[in-house]
């Protein structure tokens, strides 16, 4: 408990940057972008100081900040982060610098862009800061405008039917999880995710949902799991888990590159967040009980992805798939926390080991996709828009840096050891082993087919005869060295040090998992 | 000695310092990155050095020196890291440090073209510490993350000439080959992690390769009735078997011969392709984990046999059939490893350990030397062009000889002799079958067939050189100008002093392993031994040696007959086999068609799978979305229709009295319409008044 | 001193009447003053009274022959349609700033249908409510077919038309009441005590809650809005959809419901799995709010879509209604006011901002002259609106949604359902409105309006942001108006329904 709230400050932030942006926007194109930046700097410092301040050996809830808000419908207003949010907070403080760097190619409307870009970082803090329903669905639904804009001004020449798709599924996922909500607050009275959860784990919320909702044409299961899947949809569309994706691959591609970066980097987290905070806890044994084809869903998911990456020839398409194959590792794991497994302290241990593994998946993934995003920012802005697989080639002789560096951040997103992908992966798949063997064992295909694409990337894009239409690309300037060195670093460091993050939320790990009852 | 052991470390991170700080080097920086990569070697070398003497001093005692630390955390476990000192680890970093340090040296001469010489000298050195660091690992964990790194290296060393698309493609290649390996170690590392709870090798009775935990995999069974321990020793041998090239995922090292010569020999002869051999002495234990005292080997040690056994006759069979000098060494690695595998399988960890060690010395002679030739020849590889070298090049030559003796395992004299016979022998004893002993046996004739046909190829006769190319392939090659026609000359002596050490060893390494005195095999086991002539004497020592040999002396004869005592003319003369039998020869020539077979089968079978996901995607899955828009639209438009025909014509008919309406309105439009207005407001007033007074009361 | 609304809206009227011709700018101050006068009398009182309870303001004998008193009286239902009204009062005079024919006779009506609003919502004796509801329909008819636009004269007499029927329903009912009453008294209350039969209540209700919901745009009698709205200056139509439809919500409630509570009792019969004139007024409404949705969907016109939106939003009241639940009924007053200020602000960007300049409401045209690069501010308040009135969170439409939703799964648990998709299908009307009206599509023809469009001027700000000061208040905060409703849910007047089939 703090009495400052630095929460709200920190979700402030962001919006009082758009604010001056929107005012002063007038003043010129650097300004609007310095200041854009200085504002992202701002709230990862701020970040930091969280993180600095965050008491890992507890775990627990903190910075808590608790007001009550409407009482007749007892909402009130609650947040605070454990070592979950903590982490999501630093990928986005992290993330949204990146995406204000890479979007230097704008030039039409700038304020209004980085306004739009400060207000999803509002967002984002707000979603993963949010202990209540309501004002956490208020944030989770007020991202969405933010990015459809960003999509639908400044995208590609597919963004009108990209931007309406991707707003109308999340909208239909939203809706369905509004529904289900409703029908638990009808039964309980409460919105608070923390509530229900305690609820949850005494096996009160859905025999009180069934009785509460009377609908007698259904057995108290099936009712159960229909209130179940209207809020899994809502997460299933954000991650997302196959057979929900599809919106993904156009709304990655068209978006603007410094878009994509914050689409993939946070905002594709508010999901896996969602499964770990709200489904998880919440919906623990409805999720048991269909455990079979949720997994069934994330091996699809990882599979099915990483084959369609590999038929790809639009870098940002790739990447896009590929960035479904990652979270889909951590739907993997996730599900298979969901399995009952009592008081087996073994299993428990495995359960830990899965969990941790989500939270680096999550963080690596955020920050590896982002750069390489990133890297597609840069290179388009080098080849006047172009990012097609075959538009390049030997690309290393020209910019052997550019090569280099962007080299690094695809091998961390195949996993190699010593960079951040490694260790995430192997502790899912260490914990997943166990509890779901058959499924771990099928996910293992995805990991061969990134490995495929991402050496395809490489071997066509960098080596090869030079193609002569870029005998004259330009490598990377020193500036762009010198801000690209810290993410490239951060991969190096969680890499060989990943106790960094793990020793952090590991104890809010442990809680989370201790919660899993039912 | 004992500060070596907690210091272990330091062997594999100079080299990997180096690499780091070569990275960041200009390309100007040549000097720089080598005397760092050299240097760092020489010092690792020396650290290796002390550890082996300390292994020596502690032969006595007999355990495993240890050094574990945590890594990280998970729940309430922490996950722990660390490394080991034990003859076998001792005797791999002494091997991998001095011929890494060597071919080091001799890179210096073989690049010195290159514009990328720092880089080279970079991707080297991680790759030597990578390698150092599988050696020392004393977790499966840590020893799978350096195997990965050095795959990584491999990737990159035999890409290194990028331009060259063959060079990319034969990258990818290697990689996704051994990474298929690679994820079934994985699996089976963490079905091990699951079962024993802990992936550290030794860890004072805990470690997942001692009693306890060895006791407990044998117990539990799976599915399919295999032990446990079985079914994650098989996992495991997967990815020794994709590193150290066994079939069937032997494909990729041929073509990794793209890569600069050095590379081939540190990399793809010497060192990474016998780690996955180096791996399976390593979980040996693991690997030969029976339930009691069974008689009959393992499953496992019986898979590793016979995929050995096949491994080291299909490949010798290949490498008749080729002509690229680099090929035919690269087949023959692929043979040997075989045999090393099938050493493991049959006569235990010396057994192959011993080949390894010494292939590891006349298989890098032997890609140096045929480096040392094709930079001679200006970058030909194509043995039927060269001829004549043996006066142009006679240290080369020399050199080479003795390599290609050591191969094919000449009597007494040649290492590769004991450490073949070795193999032989335990495999006439193994209990299972014979079978694998008459294919090594083949395999050894084959093998000093096709070494004495390279040989009469490139030294023998005269010079053909001069001639026009057979194909313009071989050409491209990034080192030189594709062909002067000046007659080849003997390579500087940065690149011959090498090629002369590793010579000495290639002969001398035998004598620490002969039957009479087997120092290496006892040392490995941690026992003590003594010089006994009698030794000769025991059970079937003699009769495989003179075996053997016979089969040595009659593969050189024949490759004497078929290519020495009629030097090959000219450069389009076909192969005499291939006058012979020229549809056997093809077949051999393309190595049993196993590339096509692979891609006209699961490559083409998994971009079919990639194609139709991507089409299930586009319009199946974004069909459905489509259509049920779609159908929403359309609803809408019969909404719409029925509100304006329907709904709305009920009401019209309800009234025709709009007409009368515009009447009134024209009244209103009108000027009188003020007047109207005014009565309105007026009674609006009044009404207001009443309200009003009716409040008052 | 509540009554002082409905006092200084006609005088205010018949000021603006006396006023000398072609004075338009003091017409429009008047009515200014007047309607913020109004809405300030209406705000006091709010501050004042903060319980909700129903107070009698005015209470005389009117015509004591047949017992009809003069009665005014508030609770926190009528005060909150009061402030409604205030602000659309003043907002729509703001949005018809640039009304320059025959101004004084426009804002006469106009002050005078305000009136007679706020008479209604005051009034608590059903002959006087009755007589203002009358008062409100003359007005509307002029201010259409006067002022109005497309095929004005229709849709005024259509809106007349349905209204007198409806009326006439709402008649019969209460004189029948009266009768079998047989007590002479009009009073409300005293309607409500007493206990009419089963029977009766089955045939009554009906009867009035059908006629009050005509005018609330109950499906399939909602035909009158969608033209009517088109047809209507934008302030009228500010007034219809803002106010007068919730003159139908709200007689149904105060009066329908009030009066025959067992008439949504069940028949006793099923037809088609319909039980009660609950489930089938339950069902109208959620046919009401997808139907109303899908066809919005497929509209030319832009003002078609707001109006359609209107008839799909409504259909949230009449079902909040039906839910017979605390938590959905006053649900369903949350969006009475919601809806109020949010198609205010939708039919002030459609009329004034839009379509006063552009001459066009055709979303074709309106598509390639890309218009948030000429009104930015126009586009941005629409966007904003559409967000609210797409029930985005942040903003009243969402709680008053979010609660109707929570009654509807305890009474309905399938409608519940079917709401969802409409609320689905409400996302995609409104987004599609937007990006045709105000963002040009790809591969379209770009045709920059000419002449170039008069700035936005300063009354539309100001309108615009008292409106979506209003909506976001209300959404961040809706405790401010719970705090009347609520309360006066649980006054004795409702006695009746929570004694039913209240759950």
């Amino acid at each position: 408990m703090t009495a400052f709230p630095w929460l709200s400050l920190l979700t402030a932030l962001p919006l009082v940057g758009a604010l001056v942006l929107l005012a002063f926007g007038g003043l010129g194109k650097l300004f609007v972008r310095f200041s854009a930046l200085a504002f992202s700097f701002a709230a990862l410092v701020l970040t930091l100081f969280l993180w600095h301040n965050f008491d890992s050996a507890s775990g627990s809830l903190q910075f808590q900040e608790r007001i009550s808000w409407i009482p007749s419908l007892s909402v009130e207003y609650r947040v605070a982060i454990d070592g979950l949010g903590l982490l999501m907070l630093l990928l986005t403080s992290i993330v949204v610098p990146i995406a204000i760097i890479a979007s230097c190619r704008i030039q039409e409307r700038v304020p209004l862009y980085y306004s739009l870009v400060l207000i999803l970082q509002a967002c984002l803090f707000g979603t993963f800061t949010s202990l209540n329903f309501f004002h956490w669905f208020i944030f989770w639904e007020l991202s969405l405008i933010p990015a459809f804009f960003l999509i639908r001004l400044w995208g590609g020449p597919r963004r009108t039917s990209a931007a309406t798709q991707f707003l109308v599924y999340t909208m239909v996922g939203s809706v369905a999880m509004l529904l289900s909500f409703l029908a638990i607050f009808l039964a309980t009275h409460k919105f608070d995710f923390i509530d229900l959860a305690a609820m949850a784990r005494n096996g009160q919320l859905m025999p009180a949902v069934i009785d509460k909702l009377d609908w007698r044409r259904f057995s108290p299961g099936h009712l159960a799991l229909i209130v179940f899947s209207g809020a899994l949809l809502g997460f299933a569309v954000k991650v997302p888990l196959f057979p929900f994706h599809t919106w993904l691959p156009s709304a990655y591609s068209e978006a603007p590159t410094g878009t994509t970066i914050l689409l993939t980097g946070a905002m594709s987290k508010m999901g896996v967040y969602g499964f770990l905070r709200i489904l998880l806890p919440i919906f623990g044994a409805q999720m048991q009980v269909v455990l079979t084809p949720l997994l069934w869903l994330a091996v699809a998911t990882i599979v099915f992805s990483a084959y369609a990456a590999l038929a790809q020839k639009d870098l940002k398409r790739i990447f896009a798939y590929s960035s479904i194959n990652h979270l889909g590792y951590c739907l993997l794991a996730i599900f298979a926390l969901a399995k009952f497994t009592g008081v087996d302290t073994f299993l428990t241990t495995q359960k830990y080991a899965a969990m941790n593994g989500v939270f680096l998946q999550m963080f690596n993934h955020g920050l590896t996709a982002a750069t390489l995003f990133w890297f597609v920012a840069m290179l388009e802005k080098r080849s006047g828009g172009l990012r097609g697989l075959d538009d390049f080639g030997g690309l290393r002789k020209v910019a052997p840096v550019f090569s280099g560096l962007m080299g690094i951040a695809l091998f961390s997103s195949l996993g190699l050891p010593g960079l951040n992908g490694f260790i995430g992966e192997f502790l899912i798949f260490k914990g997943s082993f166990p509890l779901v063997t058959w499924a771990t064992s099928l996910a293992v295909i995805g990991l061969l087919m990134t490995a495929i694409f991402v050496l395809g990337i490489l071997q066509r894009v960098f080596s090869g005869p030079l193609n002569r239409r870029w005998a004259s690309l330009p490598d990377l300037t020193v500036g762009e060295r010198i801000v690209l060195a810290p993410a490239i670093g951060l991969m190096f460091v969680l890499g060989l040090y990943p106790q960094l993050v793990l020793g952090v939320v590991n104890n809010t790990v442990i809680q989370l998992v201790q919660q899993i009852k039912f | 000695m004992t500060w070596i052991v907690p210091n272990l470390w330091l062997v594999p991170a100079l080299p990997m310092l180096a690499a780091a700080i070569g990275a960041l080097l200009r390309r100007r920086g040549r000097i720089a990155a080598a005397t760092l990569a050299i240097g760092s070697m020489a010092v690792s070398f020396l650290l290796s050095i002390c550890a082996l003497l300390q292994v020596l001093a502690n032969r006595s005692g007999g355990q495993i020196l240890t050094f574990n630390f945590r890594w990280f955390q998970f729940g309430n476990e922490w996950l722990k890291l660390g490394w080991m000192l034990d003859p076998l680890t001792a005797i791999m970093l002494v091997m991998v440090t001095f011929v890494g340090l060597l071919i080091f040296i001799y890179s210096v001469g073989y690049m010195a073209h290159d514009e990328n010489f720092t880089r080279f000298f970079c991707f080297m050195a991680l790759f030597a510490g990578a390698m150092l660091g599988v050696v020392i690992s004393n977790s499966l964990l840590l020893l799978f993350m350096c195997w990965e790194i050095v795959g990584l290296t491999s990737y990159l060393l035999i890409g290194f000439w990028y331009n060259k698309p063959e060079a990319a493609a034969a990258a990818k290649k290697a990689f996704i080959t051994t990474r298929i390996g690679d994820l079934a170690f994985l699996l089976g590392m963490v079905w091990l992690y699951a079962k024993t709870g802990t992936l550290l090798f030794y860890d004072g009775g805990a470690g997942c390769l001692e009693h306890s935990a060895l006791t407990q995999l044998v117990a539990q069974s799976t599915a399919i009735g295999l032990a446990a321990s079985t079914g994650i020793a098989l996992l495991i041998f997967c990815g020794a078997a994709g590193k150290s090239g066994q079939v069937p995922l032997h494909v990729w090292l041929p073509d990794a011969m793209e890569g600069p010569t050095p590379v081939s020999a540190l990399i793809h002869a010497a060192t990474m392709v016998a780690a996955g051999v180096f791996l399976i002495a390593r979980i040996y234990p693991l690997m030969s984990a029976h339930a009691g005292a069974a008689l009959t080997p393992t499953v496992a040690l019986q898979v590793v046999t016979w995929v050995g056994a096949i491994t080291a006759l299909f490949a010798a069979l290949i490498a008749v059939a080729q002509f690229d000098i680099k090929r035919i060494l690269a087949y023959s690695t692929i043979s040997q490893l075989g045999y090393m595998m099938m050493g493991l399988g049959v006569g235990g960890v010396a057994v192959g350990m011993f080949h390894l060690i010494t292939h590891a010395f006349f298989k890098s002679l032997l890609f140096l030397g045929a480096g040392s030739v094709i930079h001679g020849c200006n970058g030909e590889q194509d043995i039927r062009r060269m001829g004549g070298l043996r006066r142009l090049m006679p240290i080369t030559f020399a050199a080479y000889a003795v390599g290609m003796l050591a191969l094919c395992g000449f009597p007494l004299l040649f290492s590769g002799f004991w450490s073949k016979d070795d193999i032989l022998r335990s495999a006439l004893t193994w209990s299972v079958s014979r079978v694998p002993f008459y294919m090594g046996a083949f395999g050894a004739l084959l093998t000093a067939f096709y070494m004495t046909r390279q040989v009469f190829y490139v030294f023998g006769g005269s010079s053909r050189l001069a001639e026009p190319s057979r194909d313009l392939l071989h050409n491209s090659h990034a080192t030189g100008p594709a062909h002067a026609s000046a007659l080849p000359r003997e390579s500087p002596a940065v690149m011959t002093v090498p090629l002369v050490i590793l010579a000495a060893f290639a002969m001398l390494l035998g004598f620490i392993g002969t039957p009479a005195w087997p120092w290496f095999q006892s040392f490995l086991d941690g026992t003590h031994t003594t010089f006994a002539f009698s030794a000769f004497s025991g059970l079937n020592i003699l009769p495989v040696m003179i075996s053997s040999s016979l089969l040595v002396f009659c593969g050189l004869g024949l490759g004497w007959a078929f290519y020495g005592h009629k030097p090959i003319e000219s450069s389009q003369a076909s192969d005499p086999l291939n006058t012979i039998q020229p549809s056997i020869f093809s077949f051999l020539g393309h190595a049993f068609y196993v590339d096509t077979l692979y891609s006209a089968t699961i490559i083409r079978w998994n971009t079919g799978c990639s194609r139709v996901c991507d089409w299930l995607d586009r319009w199946v899955w974004n069909g459905v979305v489509q259509t049920v828009s779609y159908f929403v639209v359309g609803i809408a438009h019969l909404d719409d229709f029925f509100d304006t025909s329907i709904v709305n014509s009920g009401f019209d008919e309800g009234c025709q009295g709009v007409s009368r309406s515009g009447q009134i309105l024209s009244l209103l439009q009108d000027g009188q319409v003020q007047s109207y207005m005014r009565i309105i407001g007026c009674a609006l007033i009044v009404l207001v008044i009443f309200l009003l007074w009716g409040a008052k009361v | 001193m509540l009554a002082w609304t409905i006092y200084i809206s006609f005088l205010g009227a018949a000021g603006v009447l006396l006023l000398p011709r072609g004075s338009v700018a003091s017409a429009r101050i008047l009515a200014l003053v007047t309607a913020v006068a109004g809405f300030g009398i209406a705000f006091i009182y709010f501050l004042q009274h903060r319980t909700g309870a129903m107070l009698t303001i005015v209470r005389i004998p009117w015509v004591p022959t047949l017992g009809i008193e003069y009665h005014l009286a508030a609770d926190g239902i009528s005060l909150t349609l009061i402030l409604l009204t205030g602000i659309i009062a003043i907002t729509g005079i703001l949005f018809s700033w640039n009304i320059e024919e025959r101004a004084n006779e426009f804002f006469a009506f106009y002050l005078l249908l305000i009136g007679a609003v706020y008479g209604v919502f005051l009034s608590y004796d059903l002959f006087l409510l009755f007589v203002f509801y009358e008062i409100v329909i003359i007005p509307k008819y002029f201010l259409i077919a006067i002022w109005g636009s497309t095929r004005r004269e229709y849709g005024a007499m259509k809106l007349a038309l349905y209204s007198f029927v409806g009326s006439a329903m709402v008649l019969i009912g209460l004189i029948a009441a009266y009768v079998v009453a047989g007590a002479k008294t009009t009073s409300l209350s005293q309607l409500a005590q007493f206990p009419f039969s089963p029977h009766f209540q089955i045939y009554a209700f009906p009867l009035v809650f059908v006629g009050f919901a005509i005018l609330a745009g109950m499906w399939p009698l909602h035909t009158w809005a969608p033209t009517g709205h088109v047809a209507a200056p934008t302030a009228a139509s500010m007034l219809l959809a803002g106010v007068v439809m919730k003159l139908g919500a709200y007689g149904c409630l105060r009066v329908a419901m009030v009066l025959f509570p067992l008439g949504l009792g069940p028949w006793g019969v099923h037809v088609l799995g319909l039980g009660s004139w609950r489930d089938v007024f339950a069902l109208l409404a959620v046919i009401g709010i997808i139907y109303g949705a899908l066809v919005a969907l497929v509209q030319k016109d832009f003002k078609f879509v707001i109006g359609y939106s209107s008839v799909s939003h409504m259909g949230f009241v009449l079902l909040g209604l039906m839910t017979l639940n605390q938590i959905g009924i006053s649900g369903a007053v949350l969006q009475m006011f919601s809806h109020g200020i949010l198609a205010g602000l939708l039919f002030a960007v459609v009329g004034r901002m839009v379509y006063a300049r552009t001459h066009t409401r055709d979303l074709a045209a309106l598509n390639a002259m890309n218009l948030h690069k000429v009104i930015p501010f126009a586009a941005v308040t629409f966007i904003i609106a559409g967000m609210a009135s797409m029930g985005l969170p942040g903003f009243s439409g969402f709680v008053a949604e979010l609660m109707v939703l929570i009654g509807v799964w305890r009474a309905y648990p399938l409608l519940a359902l079917c709401v969802g998709f409409g609320l689905v299908v409400g996302v995609v009307y409104i987004w599609r409105a937007m990006q045709k009206a105000f963002f040009i599509g790809a591969g379209v023809v770009p045709a920059p309006p000419n002449p170039p469009l008069p700035p936005i001027a300063f009354p539309e700000r100001l309108g615009a942001t008292i409106l979506i000061a209003a909506s976001v208040l209300i959404g961040l905060y809706p405790q401010v108006l719970l705090n009347v409703i609520v309360p006066a849910l649980n006054s004795p007047l409702f006695d009746g329904l929570r004694k039913g089939s209240w759950q």
